[in-house]
């Protein structure tokens, strides 16, 4: 298991840096914008990775509620956290693109605003979640991830349902919509290589989860035996 | 091209810092386990 999370996480990094490489170097720079558009190399991946994590949040929370499984609870919070970063980095890199571009930092568009209330539902689920002490409180995070889906599928579709400052999707929105294939050469590396370490993340933060969770109940055990003999005093 | 180097840098910021904390968390769970084993 060890050595296959090295692979994994060697394969990611050389990923990484051929994206790296792609974004910064083999694409070409683009006529309007100029440099500051390479942002969107790494920019809409991270969007893509923040979409693929909410999303199986919500079905690890359906199976959760179903099966009560700790497994799937930690699955849960391991796909809701790495979520909140990659929304972190969106939410922190748009406004870098915005400025030079828009001439604005923010604007409270459909696209904007929804990820941002994306971005504080899971916040909010990570805090119910640290601050559960036993109780139905996984429950109530598990119900809370489903409103959070509801809201991806929104910041998915808003920029398709309504006029938005944000662009209009790159691809498949018209006849004129797509991209230099040189740039959809690097866009597409950046995105596996965003999915990988997406992964990866998710991995190493089941696992911790995992652990914590033996560590709770060795402690549960712990009190639990030494009970009697406070009882018997 | 400020921007742009802004844009990679904090990514790249943010990412570090969440795998620092992740390995943080490992450390002081395996001091706990040990405790434990005690």
């Amino acid at each position: 298991m060890k050595s296959k999370f090295t692979i994994f996480a060697l394969f990611t990094f050389a990923m990484l840096s051929w994206g790296l490489y792609a974004a910064m170097i083999q694409a070409p720079t683009e006529a309007t914008m100029g440099p500051v558009q390479r942002i969107f190399y790494y920019h809409v991946p991270c969007a893509w990775v923040m979409l693929l994590c909410f999303p199986a949040n919500f079905l690890v929370s359906i199976a959760y509620l179903v099966k009560r499984n700790a497994l799937l609870d930690a699955l849960a919070v391991s796909t809701a956290e790495v979520g909140v970063v990659f929304c972190t980095i969106v939410l922190l890199t748009g406004p870098i693109w915005g400025k030079p571009v828009w001439g604005i930092w923010w604007t409270w568009d459909a696209r904007l605003t929804s990820t941002l209330v994306l971005w504080l539902i899971y916040v909010s689920y990570l805090i119910l979640r640290k601050f559960s002490i036993g109780g139905p409180n996984p429950v109530l995070a598990a119900s809370l991830a489903i409103f959070g889906c509801i809201d991806a599928v929104f910041v998915f579709g808003a920029i398709r349902w309504f006029r938005t400052q944000h662009p209009q999707p790159v691809f498949g929105s018209g006849p004129n919509s797509g991209i230099d294939p040189r740039m959809l050469h690097a866009f597409f590396i950046n995105i596996a290589a965003f999915t990988c370490l997406g992964i990866l993340l998710v991995w190493l933060r089941f696992v911790l989860e995992r652990i914590h969770q033996k560590v709770e109940e060795a402690h549960a055990m712990k009190a639990l035996a030494a009970l009697p003999a406070k009882v018997s005093r | 091209m400020k921007f742009l180097y802004a844009a990679y840098i904090i990514t790249w910021v943010v990412l570090i810092t969440y795998i620092g904390i992740l390995t943080r968390g490992f450390k002081r769970l395996q001091d706990e386990v040990r405790d434990l084993e005690r």
